[in-house]
């Protein structure tokens, strides 16, 4: 079937087995290789990508990209890690928080928690007043297996202080 | 579907119409919820948090984790038919009733005692669809889900829900109800029938706590060996009929 989702603002369109995974939509056919896949059964949260609803007037939100087919996601647009950045190469605010704090050590759930990390600081009404149980219980969907968390708290942290600091650089999709 | 447990033949996307049957609302005496409200939406509904404290809250944040609560629905939550499932005990503690609609508009409304008929199966033809829940709206109520697992955001190894509600000092209305102790949801009907027409007290909710760990059936897997998780099933019912009554005095 043809499917044609937008991704970091770009549209892509295929012809794909119905049962094709939105994970693999975007690794295979979008080749856009940041999003990785893991449990593939919605535990670990390594395939998160943002996703916004141009109907509804929430903030982009998180999805497991392995739980999601990607004919579904037809009408969403879709934020990966190679769309966070601006067009100019500067780093999103949760990236320079990742890089400041050394909140990744393999790499590969980063990411998945810079994702949901960055929709936890726009949803929430005082990111910088975030509580640590907040921040634990945010991404309690994302396993990390080096890190030990506490540098991916600090960074989000970071990330919060800057965008009140530069609110100029609290970029959403739209 | 992934873990080749099901392979149909055609899968319709419901979510296109999300604006139709994602809602929380009150009508007349009863609370009344779309299948495809979210969640994320149960968690932080304030006439959920009002009308039934805090029973909705309680199973909601600890169900899975928040990217998951994003995207799943009281309707799939239901129609899984997983024992395991935290929302389902709440329905069933709840008395909730699942209406069905079929070809033509005909909508029938089922009892969760016939809803759920086994692991994975539901009342559900195969020519209709889950569209609303509803709930009956009790004075004087009191809520609470309890939960033991392995790890945040895991399926339970045994979660307890218990609502109750109290006038006058005596409890009119108990459900109880147990996940991932027997092939659905239990219902614990035996409690139910022990509480009712009683002063709330300790020794009562002990007694409807050793009535859930005889009526459940629980299996020895990867969670636990059966007699633990019977003696769970009995301590957390226990305590969630024990703060489900002090919420509900309040
Ligand atoms: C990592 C993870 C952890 C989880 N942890 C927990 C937990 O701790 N506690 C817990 O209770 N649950 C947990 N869940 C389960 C989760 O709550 C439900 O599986 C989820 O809400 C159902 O997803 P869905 O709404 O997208 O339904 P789907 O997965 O889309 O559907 C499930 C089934 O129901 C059918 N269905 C859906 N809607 C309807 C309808 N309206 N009418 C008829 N049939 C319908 C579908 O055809 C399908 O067979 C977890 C899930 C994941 C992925
Ligand atoms: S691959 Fe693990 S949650 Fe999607
Ligand atoms: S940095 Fe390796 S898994 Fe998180």
């Amino acid at each position: 079937m043809l499917v044609s989702i937008s991704i970091n603002g770009q549209v892509y369109s295929h012809d794909v087995e119905p049962r094709l995974l939105l994970v693999h939509f975007i690794r295979e056919y979008a080749e856009l290789h940041g999003t990785h896949w893991g449990c593939d059964t919605s535990n670990c949260g390594i395939c998160i990508v943002l996703m916004d609803d141009p109907q509804s007037d929430q903030p982009p939100y998180p999805v497991k990209s392995c739980t999601m087919l990607a004919a579904m996601a037809q009408g969403y647009e879709i934020t990966t890690v190679e769309g966070m950045a601006k067009p100019d190469g500067t780093l999103d605010p949760i990236q320079m928080g990742f890089h400041e704090m050394h909140a990744l050590q393999c790499g590969f759930c980063t990411p998945g928690m810079m994702s949901t990390g960055r929709w936890l600081i726009e949803r929430h009404p005082n990111p910088t007043q975030m509580t640590d149980h907040e921040i634990r219980d945010g991404i309690s969907g994302n396993l990390c297996r080096c890190t030990g968390y506490d540098n991916i708290i600090k960074a989000i942290r970071w990330a919060a202080a800057y965008i009140e600091e530069h609110p100029e650089s609290a970029r959403t999709a739209r | 579907m992934k873990l080749r447990l099901a392979n149909p033949g055609h899968v319709i996307d419901i979510n296109p119409i999300e604006p139709e049957l994602n809602y929380i609302r009150q009508e007349g005496n009863e609370i009344r919820i779309g299948a495809l409200t979210r969640h994320v939406n149960m968690l932080e509904s304030d006439l959920l948090a009002r009308t039934f404290p805090d029973i909705f809250r309680e199973a909601e944040a600890v169900l899975a984790d928040p990217v998951v609560r994003n995207r799943g629905t009281m309707g799939g939550s239901l129609c899984q038919s997983d024992p395991a499932e935290d929302l389902s005990g709440v329905v069933v503690a709840l008395k909730g009733k699942a209406v069905l609609r079929g070809p033509g508009g005909a909508e029938r409304v089922v009892e969760m005692d016939e809803f759920h008929i086994g692991p994975y199966m539901t009342a559900v033809g195969p020519t209709e669809m889950l569209i609303e829940v509803r709930f009956p709206i009790h004075p004087g109520f009191g809520g609470a889900h309890e939960k033991v697992e392995r790890r945040a955001g895991d399926f339970a190894i045994v979660a307890a829900s218990a609502a109750l509600s109290i006038q006058g000092g005596t409890i009119q209305t108990a459900g109880v109800a147990c996940s991932a102790v027997g092939p659905t949801t239990m219902h614990i009907k035996r409690a139910e029938e022990a509480l009712v027409g009683k002063a709330p007290s300790e020794e009562l909710f002990q007694q409807a706590g050793q009535m859930a760990s005889a009526d459940c059936s629980p299996n020895s897997d990867g969670r636990g060996p059966a007699d633990y998780k019977r003696a769970v099933a009995g301590v957390l019912t226990q305590r969630a009929l024990s703060r489900a009554a002090a919420t509900a005095l309040r």
